[in-house]
């Protein structure tokens, strides 16, 4: 019991520190002014699509090139249903969950036959498939120009999720639910084979751990947590597009994790938070986006690879999670 | 309408897109091969080459073949040096990690579409072909007085299109040459096969890589000049190249450059004939999909061999 306390650090202080974090979250619903009020719900959405490929990425070594298929799983299978079927928000949302998680099981078990390279690509290219299929069929799904949901489908109980505040509470409830969970698991003997597998795949197979299920599982925990986070956006922002689909938001999520700090459960709302402000306030100087992506990329491969949090971990506090 | 002699313009169309591919690829391929990395930035490479060769003809003014040609030996070597400098600024200090590469390429790729982008501007632009005589596609019947040939009515190629496929095969035939019988081909191919004990052989392991890098990124560059007189020069034209030269390197085998050859052309001239008659999304979809379905049954590729 002493040992796995000491591998985990002592519990207090961690779960303190990540309710804390919830806490002024929340709290920033009523006391925040309108603009960042919309962009914190966007970066919440975000992170929490970062949260999903950060479990594969981050914990467990796994470098998927092809998040996007994930997230705009969800979002297609969300919006589609929700503009063709009518069913309601709450199981259009559950069926693109389903979706993504479905997408997610097919793609691991084939992409997990590869290693290293090989397995960015293949999942660069289902990726890339996916997307094309969306323009393929875009009699239905719209193609590049993706489709609005209007307001009046967007409603959950008596609640209009276009209105700013039942938006920014949903987006920090999914946020909350996703932070905790993955704060248990990388907690968890589960996690912590997770993170085996990351150091040295082939010592933690000698040690008796069945390497092969546990990357399956989070593959599938990975791909439906990125989906969640893609049907809450269409749902949420009450728009689905292709663009979602392309090969940038791919990048984007790993973005955010190396800048936050990969294998650190708070780095991704770091990272997403951080990149949004930097696009945000940079655009208010020049339109050039791609400058300060392609710069922040550099710069973390040469100077950080372990990103704000890790480097924080590394120097301060070495039980940060 | 005949269903031969659009076969042979669709054969044709084919080959000419197969061969700008078998350039790029082989770019990607020799880079992965010697170095062990993954370029994600060789698609910009290609537009970058593309771009230089119409600020170069724009630059000279004067008859087009005049500018075309100044092109296809500038932009190369422009994009060469460029590719060359940024791998000793970055990849060298990465220590070609393979995921940090791809993390750093993916860096360069933004930053040089947006610089293009900021100085080049969002239009597409065309370069003049240095010559460009319209020929007719001739087709022959079978009469009672034997064969007879004829044009058929809207059937032609251009001079330009042949000299495209004839330029590239004559550059494939280059770099064979130079791989497999001078000494800069050997101490390549020692590094490729082993870079320590290349290195402990005398071999500056660092400077072939910067120099493989740049030769690299100039086989891009170059088969983009070949290809902007017929396609016009784009900000975003990178993307397609990128994708499809992963494909054929995978198929061909991650590292074998005959592999990338016999892919290339594989591929290059499927995509051509496939969008004559079908939709080229469709083609797409198909291409990209079974690439995948090859690297997860066959990960040394179809023509690759199995890692002893």
């Amino acid at each position: 019991m002493s040992a796995r306390l000491q591998l985990t650090g002592r519990a207090g202080p961690v779960w303190g520190l990540h309710l804390a974090v919830l806490g002024v979250l929340l709290a920033g619903a009523w006391l925040l002014p309108a603009y960042h009020h919309g962009v914190l719900a966007r970066v919440m959405v975000m992170a929490v699509f970062a949260m999903g490929y950060n479990l594969m990425f981050g914990y467990t070594g796994l470098l998927s090139l092809g998040h996007a298929m994930f997230f705009a799983a969800g979002m297609y299978g969300t919006g589609l249903v929700l503009k063709f079927w009518g069913l309601g928000v709450a199981p259009a949302f559950g069926l693109g969950v389903l979706a993504a998680g479905l997408l997610a099981l097919a793609v691991g078990l084939l992409a997990l036959r590869t290693v290293g390279v090989g397995f960015m690509i293949v999942t660069l290219m289902f990726s890339q498939t996916l997307y094309l299929v969306i323009l393929y069929f875009g009699a239905i799904t719209r193609g590049d120009e993706g489709f609005a949901l209007a307001r009046e489908l967007r409603r959950l109980g008596g609640l209009d999720l276009s209105q700013p505040l039942a938006r920014y509470l949903l987006a920090w409830g999914l946020f909350a639910l996703v932070l905790l969970g993955t704060l248990a698991l990388v907690r968890a003997p589960a996690g912590r084979v997770l993170v085996a597998i990351r150091e040295n795949e082939e010592r933690a197979r000698m040690l008796g751990h069945d390497t092969w299920a546990h990357k399956l599982a989070v593959v599938v925990a990975s791909g439906t947590i990125s989906g969640a986070a893609g049907a809450a956006y269409g749902v949420l922002f009450g728009y689905v597009g292709a663009s979602f689909a392309e090969v940038p938001y791919s990048i984007f999520p790993l973005l955010w994790v190396l800048l936050g700090g990969a294998g650190t459960v708070l780095g991704p709302f770091v990272g997403a938070l951080f990149m949004f402000y930097l696009v945000d306030l940079s655009s208010a100087m020049t339109d050039a986006w791609m400058l300060v992506v392609g710069v922040a990329l550099l710069l973390l491969t040469l100077f950080a690879p372990r990103g704000l949090l890790g480097s924080l971990r590394a120097r301060l506090w070495r039980d940060l999670p | 309408m005949e269903f031969g002699p659009h076969l042979v313009l669709a054969i044709l169309e084919g080959l000419v897109q197969a061969s700008v591919l078998t350039l790029t690829a082989l770019g990607l391929s020799l880079v992965f091969g010697v170095m062990r990395v993954v370029n994600v930035a060789h698609g910009e490479f290609f537009m970058l080459g593309a771009v230089i060769a119409w600020w170069v003809t724009q630059a000279l003014g004067g008859p087009p073949a005049l500018g075309f040609v100044a092109a296809l030996l500038l932009a190369p070597l422009a994009v060469g040096l460029l590719a060359a400098a940024a791998d000793w600024l970055v990849l060298r200090r990465v220590e070609y990690d393979p995921e940090r590469t791809i993390v750093a390429t993916i860096g360069l790729l933004y930053i040089i579409q947006q610089g293009v982008l900021m100085t080049y501007g969002p239009d597409a632009h065309p370069v003049a072909p240095p010559f460009n005589h319209r020929l007719a596609i001739p087709w022959f019947e079978m009469t009672e007085a034997g064969v007879e040939f004829y044009f058929p009515w809207g059937l032609s190629t251009t001079s330009y299109k042949l000299f495209v496929i004839a330029a590239a095969a004559l550059a494939g035939l280059v770099l064979w040459r130079v791989m497999a019988r001078s000494t800069l081909g050997l101490v390549l191919r020692a590094t490729q096969a082993d870079a320590q004990t290349a290195q402990a052989f005398g071999v500056p392991v660092e400077r072939v890589y910067a120099l493989v890098f740049g030769i690299g990124a100039a086989l891009a560059a170059l088969g983009a000049v070949l290809v902007v007189p017929i396609r016009q020069a784009h900000y975003l034209m990178g993307g397609d190249p990128l994708l499809m030269s992963f494909i054929v390197v995978i198929i061909g085998g991650l590292g074998s450059l005959r592999g990338t050859v016999l892919a290339a052309l594989m591929i290059g001239m499927a995509d051509g004939v496939i969008s004559v008659f079908f939709s080229p999304t469709l083609a797409r979809i198909l291409a990209t999909g079974l690439v995948a379905m090859v690297l997860v049954w066959r990960p040394q590729g179809l023509f690759g061999r199995a890692p002893a």
